[in-house]
């Protein structure tokens, strides 16, 4: 369905009164997968790992500095927006902060009506009966489309979100943090309701996520992105029973679990570093419990490993 | 062992335009020495207000109508914060009871450095000179496991990263050995990994120098609370609806929202993968609450009995209490 082929995207960093680009960010550095149909991929890391810059990049809402991008046998790296206009039908967004992504001046019907007037999807008849249908999968009563967002609490906006999501019939969604914003008891709410959609909608889906058991609850495989790199793709029940990684072994001792107390930690050392300039090698090898030498000069290539999971590490003694 | 900090009986109030609205519910319980509390709940059921009440910083369009709260002092003196007057208070905070709050960056000075910022609280409340402050706070630094203690030290806090300033944070809520350490959600806005090294760090202090030191704990995370607290108060619309040691709550919850915040972790779905039970619909506003008990529109075991009466916190046994009428059935 999507394939991901070497994609990195950089942001220049300005200086000086010409704006002279002095350096640049490397917020997505060689990254590639590929996500089959029907199925959930996880993206998960910690803040400034890239994954959201990943989650846009692939939406076009930002350009890839380099790389493929083919979704559904096309080749979408170099469309322009008129062009995506087309793919966007297909491929939809929700963002995490449903407040910040919903137009306060406008009521909810029109706020789900609109993309499918300029796609002229429905005609005009039909289009009151089809918003209604969509806002009662989401689960929301049909009075509430002639509401406005500010009369909604943040579990039913990011409903209306993820129903803006759901107009145009897409097949693919991306979710970028969708239910950090809120409490655990609606979170549990919008979880059920995303899977619940998932299967009533036949979509596929990249779920971005910092919360691991969030991750290991939707998805199918799980991409663990560190400082811009993939550091392990793996099926989930894998991943989370027997991480390889060093850094994916570290991610998961560090959540704090309700079931088990006392678990012994891995902790690693210091601060995520700075993406301007990423450690040399290895880009983990800063934080790492088994960095040897050569983790400072080779720069560590994913490699397949039982077939199905993939780990960019040199150190196969620790795996 | 007498008790750090007794809450008797809290009622606090926020004034609006509307006529007030009531936060807290005949809030009591008490810390004793040496021990961690978690207060836990869902945005909006008073933990934060509680804290800022016990604190004393509550915006100005709050106040507290009834209730004492009873603070052991350094001097193992009992006094009632309600009764002080601000410069009195200015006093005690800092000293006896310090604070570590969610969003380091905005807590810490921009335009002073870090070391300043420590050295200021110890000169405030301590009678010692300022090279002598400046050799304890580099000795505070030491102790939150600072690297380069000194350099950082002159350091702005701009220039450090959120798991160095939550830090920072913590070394001055320190300064004073306090008796009581309020910290409210200060793992929230950092990362897992580093998240672990604060927790580990805090870990380490409890088993070290600051074992006297109570710690009321504010957090929604309920793993934290499993890794770091000996009892928990679960609160809901600004009552308190369950209070119990950790492991007897999350074994055996007796109350059904706290049942219902378990359940509704992915955590516990995955080796069955069946569906997350949710607690349906929302938390109730609290100028608009449900007749009787204030979680019966959510509940699962509400009969008519809990949506006219409204239950009383009952001692079930000697560490536990519940606020509902139906307990026994979640047993």
């Amino acid at each position: 369905m999507l394939n991901i082929k070497n994609l990195s995207k950089e942001f220049p960093v300005e200086k000086g009164i010409f704006s002279q680009s002095t350096s640049t960010v490397k917020a997505v550095q060689k990254v590639s997968f590929n996500i089959e149909k029907n199925k959930v991929l996880g993206l998960v890391g910690e803040s400034g790992s890239g994954k959201s810059t990943l989650g846009k990049t692939i939406m076009k809402l930002l350009n890839p500095t380099e790389g493929q991008i083919i979704f559904d046998n096309e080749n979408i790296t170099n469309y322009n927006n008129r062009q995506m206009i087309e793919i966007r039908k297909k491929l939809q967004m929700i963002f995490q902060d449903p407040f910040a992504s919903l137009n306060p001046r406008k009521n909810i019907f029109d706020t789900l009506a609109e993309p499918v007037k300029v796609h002229g999807l429905i005609n005009r008849n039909n289009l009151q009966e089809y918003i209604k249908q969509i806002i009662n999968d989401v689960g929301l009563n049909v009075e509430s489309l002639t509401r406005y967002p500010h009369e909604f609490s943040g579990g039913q906006r990011q409903r209306i979100g993820i129903a803006r999501s759901l107009v145009l019939k897409p097949q693919f969604i991306i979710a970028d943090e969708p239910v950090s914003a809120l409490d655990v008891s609606i979170q549990a709410q919008v979880l059920n309701l995303l899977e619940k959609i998932r299967d009533a909608y036949n979509l596929t889906m990249i779920f971005i996520s910092h919360d691991l058991s969030v991750i290991e609850y939707f998805s199918d495989n799980v991409v663990v992105l560190y400082l811009g790199k993939v550091m392990e793709i793996s099926p989930k029940k894998k991943l989370f029973t027997n991480p390889l990684h060093p850094y994916s072994k570290a991610l998961l001792s560090a959540v704090p679990k309700v079931k088990a107390k006392n678990q012994n930690k891995i902790l690693v050392k210091g601060d995520i570093p700075s993406p301007i300039n990423p450690p040399s090698g290895c880009v983990f090898r800063t934080r790492c419990q088994h960095a040897t030498e050569e983790c400072s000069k080779i720069v560590p290539q994913l490699q397949e490993v039982d077939n199905d999971r993939k780990i960019a590490c040199i150190r196969e003694d620790v795996w | 062992m007498p008790n750090t900090l007794e809450v008797d009986n809290l009622n606090t109030y926020f004034r609006s335009d509307y006529g007030s609205t009531q936060a807290l519910e005949n809030i009591s319980f008490h810390i004793k020495q040496g021990e961690v509390l978690a207060l836990v709940g869902e945005s909006g059921s008073g933990k934060t207000v509680t804290s800022l009440s016990i604190m004393g910083l509550l915006p100005t369009n709050g106040f507290v109508k009834e209730g004492k709260i009873v603070l052991l002092t350094k001097k193992n003196t009992e006094i009632n914060i309600l009764d002080l007057s601000e410069a009195k208070l200015n006093n005690v905070r800092g000293k006896d009871v310090s604070m570590v709050f969610q969003e380091p960056m905005t807590c810490l000075n921009p335009t002073m450095t870090v070391g300043n910022q420590i050295a200021e609280v110890i000169l405030n409340h301590k009678k010692i000179s300022s090279t002598q402050a400046n050799k304890e706070m580099i000795e505070l630094l030491k102790l939150v496991e600072i690297p380069d203690p000194e350099q950082r030290s002159i350091e702005y806090p701009h220039q450090l990263s959120g798991g160095m300033r939550q830090r920072i944070m913590i070394s001055i809520a320190l300064a004073c050995e306090p008796k009581l350490i309020i910290a409210d959600e200060p793992t929230t806005a950092l990362d897992v990994t580093i998240q672990a090294q604060l927790l580990d760090l805090l870990k380490k202090l409890k088993d070290s120098v600051v074992s006297r030191t109570s710690i009321l704990f504010i957090t929604h995370n309920l793993g934290i609370v499993r890794e770091i607290a000996d009892r928990i108060i679960v609160m809901y619309a600004g009552n308190i609806v369950e209070e119990g040691t950790v492991d007897d709550v999350f074994d055996k919850p007796f109350h059904p929202y706290t049942n219902g915040l378990i359940q509704s972790l992915p955590e516990f779905n995955i080796d069955n993968h069946k569906k997350i039970q949710p607690i349906p619909g929302n938390v109730p506003n609290m100028s608009d609450l449900p007749t009787g008990c204030y979680f019966h529109p959510r509940c699962n075991l509400a009969n008519d009995n809990c949506k006219i009466n409204k239950p009383d916190l009952i001692k079930i046994s000697e560490k536990r209490k519940s606020r509902c009428f139906e307990y026994e059935k979640l047993i």
